[in-house]
């Protein structure tokens, strides 16, 4: 495998951590979309771009939007 | 305490499963010739074994040119109608779970830039999308990713206009879609005695017009996903009757 | 390779579920796992020296990466967001009724 991939897994797993250890639930979703984002890229690595598009349109806008739209539902941010 | 605790444990499993790797093929060394998958890139399931080249096969068994749609769509058509029905069952929780709340609207200026934009913006997501599924058995897409473009679309009409509601008729659009669905099955039973049999004739690999009723049965996917989607959107953004 | 990330990954997401105690945080730990587990899932067709399964003017006969994993995680994403939204709006009725979404109070506040 090349260097961008070992690259990009390590950015993901790096976003995986950020995304469960933040403080702030929104950084939490960002850090989520970014991880899907990611994701993308080794999809297409693995020379699957039905996935790939599937996962950019699902992963980084829907998701996000649903979350964010449920935190918005429940009063803001919490500890 | 709690934190080293489960790290152990995820320490744990991550072993367990890096010991079950040795279980399955090598990364990149898989031999396709063995798996089932050999005769949905030969469309050979039925027996022929023909060579298929771009635009010059015809009649073949499944006649799209991409070969992940030909088996969501036709080898595996029934596993997708499954799908679909979960996707629906979760959208109808959805609605049957916020419907009893006290909700409040979040009420906030939209964004001059986003306002302006969307008039522009908005019919080329929306085309976009149609684009994708139309496309589904030549390029990569289909129905799954372009329903979901839709539902985006309709996520930056719901920000940018405080007013917007989405009109009971999506739910119409969604249910009718899938009757589509399942009577194209029923075509197929009653034609050839398979449920979701591919009964067109499916003409040239590479053509738009091709591969029977492959597409059809996508356009009818990416309408009923993108009203599901949008539906779910609504729901979060409607406002409470108290 | 790209069978250590998404193993990795799996093992971050088994992590949050045991040491967080908001329940949002949850949902995203289980998101995670979601994501890890299509990757891992497309990552057991990848073939060395293939092409994406689509006949088109650059690979007009077969020479393909196996594409039925694609097929089935191609549906499995989409799905993720259904579930992912279910388990939203569940977050917004336990929030309803017990005013918190930690998992201690949520338990002592039902004796």
């Amino acid at each position: 495998m090349t260097a961008a991939t070992i690259f990009v897994g390590i950015l993901m797993v790096i976003s995986g951590i950020l995304a469960i250890e933040s403080k702030k639930l929104l950084d939490s979703f960002i850090f989520l979309s970014l991880l899907s984002l990611l994701s993308v890229f080794l999809f297409i690595v693995l020379k699957a771009p039905d996935v790939a598009i599937t996962e950019a349109s699902v992963g980084a806008g829907l998701v996000t939007a649903v979350l964010i739209l449920a935190l918005r539902k429940i009063g803001g941010d919490e500890k | 305490m709690r934190r080293f605790l489960s790290a152990l444990i995820a320490l744990g499993l991550i072993i367990i499963l890096l010991e079950f790797l040795n279980l399955i093929p090598d990364f990149g060394n898989v031999d396709l010739s063995k798996r089932v998958s050999n005769s949905f890139i030969n469309k050979s399931v039925d027996g022929n074994n023909e060579t298929i080249e771009f635009k010059k096969s015809k009649d073949l068994e499944d006649g799209s040119a991409n070969v992940v749609t030909s088996i969501v769509v036709n080898y595996r058509s029934f596993d997708t109608l499954g799908e679909v029905t979960v996707l629906f069952t979760a959208a109808l929780g959805v609605g049957l779970i916020l419907k009893g709340l006290r909700r409040k609207r979040f009420y906030r200026e939209p964004n001059f830039i986003l306002k302006t934009a969307n008039g522009i913006l908005l019919p080329l997501i929306f085309l976009f999308g149609a684009y994708i599924f139309i496309h589904g058995h030549l390029t990569p897409g289909g129905g799954f990713p372009g329903g979901t473009i839709i539902a985006a679309g309709i996520l930056v009409l719901y920000l940018s206009n405080e007013k917007f509601e989405l009109s009971h008729r999506a739910k119409i659009l969604e249910s009718g879609m899938g009757t589509v669905y399942v009577l194209f099955g029923l075509v197929g039973l009653i034609l050839s005695g398979i449920f979701l049999r591919n009964f067109l004739p499916t003409g040239v690999i590479g053509e738009l017009f091709s591969a029977g009723i492959v597409p059809l049965i996508y356009v009818a996917i990416g309408f009923k996903v993108g009203a599901e989607l949008s539906n779910l959107i609504s729901e979060f953004q409607k406002e409470g009757q108290q | 390779m790209i069978y250590y990330i998404s193993i990795i990954l799996i093992g971050i997401g088994v992590y949050g579920l045991l040491s967080q105690k908001n329940l949002f945080k949850h949902l995203i730990s289980l998101a995670l796992i979601d994501t890890a587990i299509n990757l891992f899932i497309v990552s057991t067709g990848y073939i060395n020296g293939k092409e994406a399964p689509i006949y088109s003017e650059f690979t007009p006969i077969a020479n393909f990466v196996d594409p039925l994993p694609q097929a089935l995680v191609l549906t499995a994403i989409v799905i993720g967001v259904g579930v992912l939204a279910l388990g939203a709006a569940m977050l917004i009725k336990i929030k309803e009724k017990y005013g918190t979404l930690n998992v201690e109070e949520i338990r002592r506040g039902d004796k």
